[in-house]
């Protein structure tokens, strides 16, 4: 460990300042790289976003022409400017596709991933700074294909971001472009993954033993083992897809289907389940990748904010490992009707209801380590106790959806879209948020303006929950998932109010980002310069200049003591930082 | 059923099994607000008592929380009995129904097609005409094979028509890709798979008409992916059956 540490030094000499394009474009610096991947994320997030709110138009005035854009549209896209389903169909598949595997994912991992945990651990740069590059560029490709496909004449993926065969297999050639991009941003995670894992075992400074790392540091370790682990799976299902749809095979195909009164000409013997699982062995794990850098970069705040060590940490690490091995044994709670048999139902209730044991843990454990503390209400906390709530009304209502007979009602319905959004939008989203207004000024040297901050969290707050509630009662009243026009069903007529609600409430949530985009963009020139350590936090990264040079540190860091030391009696100040020596 | 609540909350229940899966949503809600209510209320007063103020410091020693341990554990019996005591039963008594063969059922085959559902009776013979991939067209939307006898008298419709108080066996097949068959107000839902036969169970305890749709995206038109089901007497039901035989021209026999 140590001659590794040493290892890793002897690089930092190697780091010149480097010219425009090495520097910004083609940077092996994993600072930089945090900082191309947080920008491409948060424009694919804002991008993703409009998807939807064009989606939210036509379920609340169905058939009526979207308002500023529906006349720029083409139109085999729109008629008279009034969305058509074809097209509905493909925001939605794409709507879901960049969320979660353009937006969310890059962010969590690539940006905050890249920035923060090479220097929480006390490393001059990431294990392999070449493949992280790579990475990256893996990631452009792939994000640049899947956007591309809305320019082809059948349009972009239209058959869900989960590519269900044998609809996906038949679909129009948007699919093979979804493909050919999962392809290429599966192995920028797959890239990603390896090199977290390396660096976080091999380059850790002198002291940082594996209970002194912080809890950020552990949640990317857990999640980088997740994506080596389950996107394989995907990867090949993909490229069976696109052999399916390429070169003649049948995977995925039943024989003797019939399409639109037309025999499909296929081999036949496949199996549409087949794809499920392949999807879901991924899309499971998937799920805790979209979580668990969140809860990560919530418990750096909450301790800092709290001025006081977490509670149990070591619990929290135990139940992060047990959740990311558990998270290999639940997939087929997706599956509940697909006809499977009462035993292998049985099991996937009983592991699912298991899963939520650590989960519940982790985050009782940050919610205990409230008490005794002396809490600081800056904008990055307000959104990390936003986060606690939020994250348990997704985490509790994924209960009834875990259950089998209940699940059998609320399947595919709006039940089940409010409660993945309450995990992942005003739950990993708003941890996002804390994360930027945390580590902002590190990263830029700039504070964040206080003001407009706490405008972004109320706004943002208000309208999260105007989105996402009513979906909950609409999904109880029987309104289906992935309707163009849910009032076509007389439960989606009864519930249209809650569709309003809805719409209204996304389209103010967009309006509700302005301060931030202000905030972010003028901060980065006009606001005061950020002091090394503005929270006054233990971890390492608060510890190098600001923000951090090529090399990240001025000399190389030894770990005194573990991550949140913070009110030690004794102490000279309220925070004792990892690697400064104090005589205690 | 007259006048049938479409509105914020469950649709009417017509199935002589949904009042269990209400009963089950209803305490598994009750369960989680009572949860929710809790935690909230412990992170408010929290968010008050140790509040960053003059003369207030964090306290460095952990609390040794023996409620915070009861409170997991009390979480975990009580999910465990939600699990064991109510839905596994619950699952149970599903599945056995679906196993079973329900007494004097009408069976009903249902064919899902991109955008539209096909319900196949057996006809007066009680038996399913053969089907075939090859034998699909425009005038015989079930696939049924011409040559055999059985399946002359077979009804294919476009609407559902069950009676009242007495079990109904379908079995759902897809022509081309997935279709779910969902009935809000039968608290049912099951994919439909190309390739694969699922038999599925319920019965109705009143009369009325409702729809089916269906729940798995299955292309553009899959929102309008949607067919009658009327709900009526036993007599009424055949009646309609004596109506449909005599579309076919089989009066006479």
């Amino acid at each position: 460990m140590r001659s590794t540490a040493t290892w890793g030094w002897t690089m930092s000499e190697a780091h010149p300042e480097l010219g425009f394009w090495r520097k910004y474009v083609f940077s092996t610096d994993h600072k930089t790289i945090g900082i191309q991947y947080g920008i491409s994320a948060l424009i694919f997030l804002l991008f993703g976003f409009c998807l939807m709110m064009m989606m939210r138009w036509q379920l609340a005035y169905p058939g009526e022409a979207i308002p500023l854009i529906g006349a720029l549209l083409p139109d085999r896209l729109v008629d008279q400017g009034a969305m058509l389903p074809d097209f509905y169909n493909q925001l939605g598949a794409m709507h879901g596709t960049i969320m979660v595997f353009m937006g969310i994912v890059p962010l969590a991992v690539g940006a905050f991933g890249n920035y923060v945990v090479p220097l929480q651990i006390g490393a001059p740069d990431m294990a392999f700074p070449r493949l992280n590059m790579m990475s990256y560029q893996a990631f452009v490709i792939g994000g640049v294909i899947m956007l591309s496909s809305f320019f082809l004449p059948g349009g972009a993926a239209s058959s869900g971001w989960t590519s269900y065969a044998p609809l996906a297999d038949i679909a129009t050639t948007g699919q093979t472009f979804w493909l050919v991009g999962m392809i290429f941003l599966i192995a920028s995670s797959l890239l990603g993954a390896l090199n977290f894992i390396v660096t976080i075992v091999h380059l850790r400074a002198e002291g940082m033993t594996f209970f002194r790392l912080p809890f950020f540091v552990w949640s990317q370790l857990v999640t980088a083992f997740l994506l080596l682990l389950a996107f394989p799976a995907l990867q090949a299902a993909a490229i069976f897809q696109l052999m399916d749809r390429l070169a003649g095979t049948s995977f995925f195909l039943p024989s003797g289907l019939v399409v639109g009164g037309e025999a499909v000409a296929a081999v036949g013997g496949g199996s549409p389940l087949l794809w499920q699982h392949l999807f879901w062995f991924l899309a499971h794990p998937e799920v805790y990748v979209l979580i668990l850098p969140g809860m990560g970069i919530i418990a750096e705040v909450i301790a800092n904010n709290t001025r006081k060590p977490l509670w149990g940490y070591r619990t929290m690490v135990y139940s992060l490992i047990f959740l990311g091995f558990m998270s290999f044994c639940v997939w087929a709670h997706h599956m509940f009707l697909t006809g499977m048999g009462t035993t292998m139902s049985t099991f996937f209730q009983i592991t699912t209801m298991i899963i939520s044991i650590p989960s519940v843990i982790i985050l009782s454990c940050l919610v205990i380590s409230l008490w005794g503390g002396s809490i600081r209400f800056t904008v990055p906390m307000l959104f990390a106790l936003a986060f606690l709530p939020m994250f348990g009304i997704g985490g509790l209502t994924g209960l009834p959806l875990g259950l089998a007979v209940p699940d059998v009602y609320l399947h595919d319905s709006y039940y089940v879209i409010g409660h993945f959004h309450y995990v992942v939008a005003p739950g990993t989203i708003f941890a996002m948020f804390a994360g930027i207004y945390h580590w902002y000024p590190k990263a830029t040297g700039r504070a964040m303006n206080v003001g407009l901050g706490k405008l972004h969290f109320w706004l943002s707050f208000a309208f999260m929950n105007g989105i996402f509630m009513p979906m909950m009662f609409e999904g109880m009243a029987g309104v289906s998932r992935r309707l163009f026009d849910p009032t076509v069903y007389n439960t989606g007529l009864g519930a249209h109010g809650l569709t309003l609600m809805s719409s209204w409430s996304a389209w103010g949530l967009a309006l509700s980002q302005i301060p931030f985009l202000i905030n972010f963009f003028w901060s980065m020139r006009k606001q005061e310069r950020a002091e090394e350590n503005p929270w006054q936090a233990t971890t390492l990264e608060w510890s190098t200049p600001t923000p951090p040079p090529h090399g990240n540190f001025t000399s190389p860091p030894v770990v005194e003591r573990g991550p949140y030391e913070y009110s030690v009696p004794g102490a000279p100040s309220d925070f004792s930082p990892q690697s400064v020596k104090q005589g205690v | 059923m007259t006048d049938p609540y479409y509105g914020w909350w469950l649709p009417p229940n017509v199935s002589a099994f949904g009042a269990g899966v209400d009963d089950l949503l209803a305490i598994i809600h009750w369960f989680m607000l009572a949860l929710f209510v809790g935690w909230s209320i412990f992170i408010v007063y929290c968010l008050v008592r140790f509040r960053a103020r003059s003369g207030h410091a964090a306290v460095y020693e952990p609390i040794k929380a023996a409620f915070s341990k009861w409170l997991e554990v009390g979480v975990a019996v009580a999910e465990g009995v939600v699990l064991v005591a109510l839905a596994m039963p619950a699952w149970a008594a599903i599945k056995n129904i679906t196993a079973e063969t329900p007494e004097n059922p009408v069976i009903i085959r249902v064919v899902a097609e991109q955008y539209k559902w096909l319900f196949h009776y057996p006809g007066r013979d009680g038996e399913f005409g053969k089907t075939g991939a090859e034998f699909f067209s425009d005038d015989n939307p079930a696939g049924l094979d011409p040559d055999d006898d059985a399946g002359i008298d077979d009804i294919t419709v476009r609407g559902l028509h069950i009676p009242v108080d007495r079990p109904v066996i379908t079995r759902l097949n897809s022509k081309d890709v997935i279709h779910s068959f969902k009935i809000p107000v039968m608290r049912v839902t099951q994919d439909v798979i190309p390739g694969m036969e699922i038999a599925l169970w319920f019965q109705a305890n009143d009369t009325g008409k409702f729809q089916v749709g269906c729940a798995q995206l299955c292309g553009l038109g899959h929102y309008e992916m949607k067919a009658d089901l009327v709900i009526e007497s036993p007599e009424d039901f055949q009646g309609w059956l004596d109506e449909e035989h005599g579309y076919l021209g089989l009066d006479d026999e």
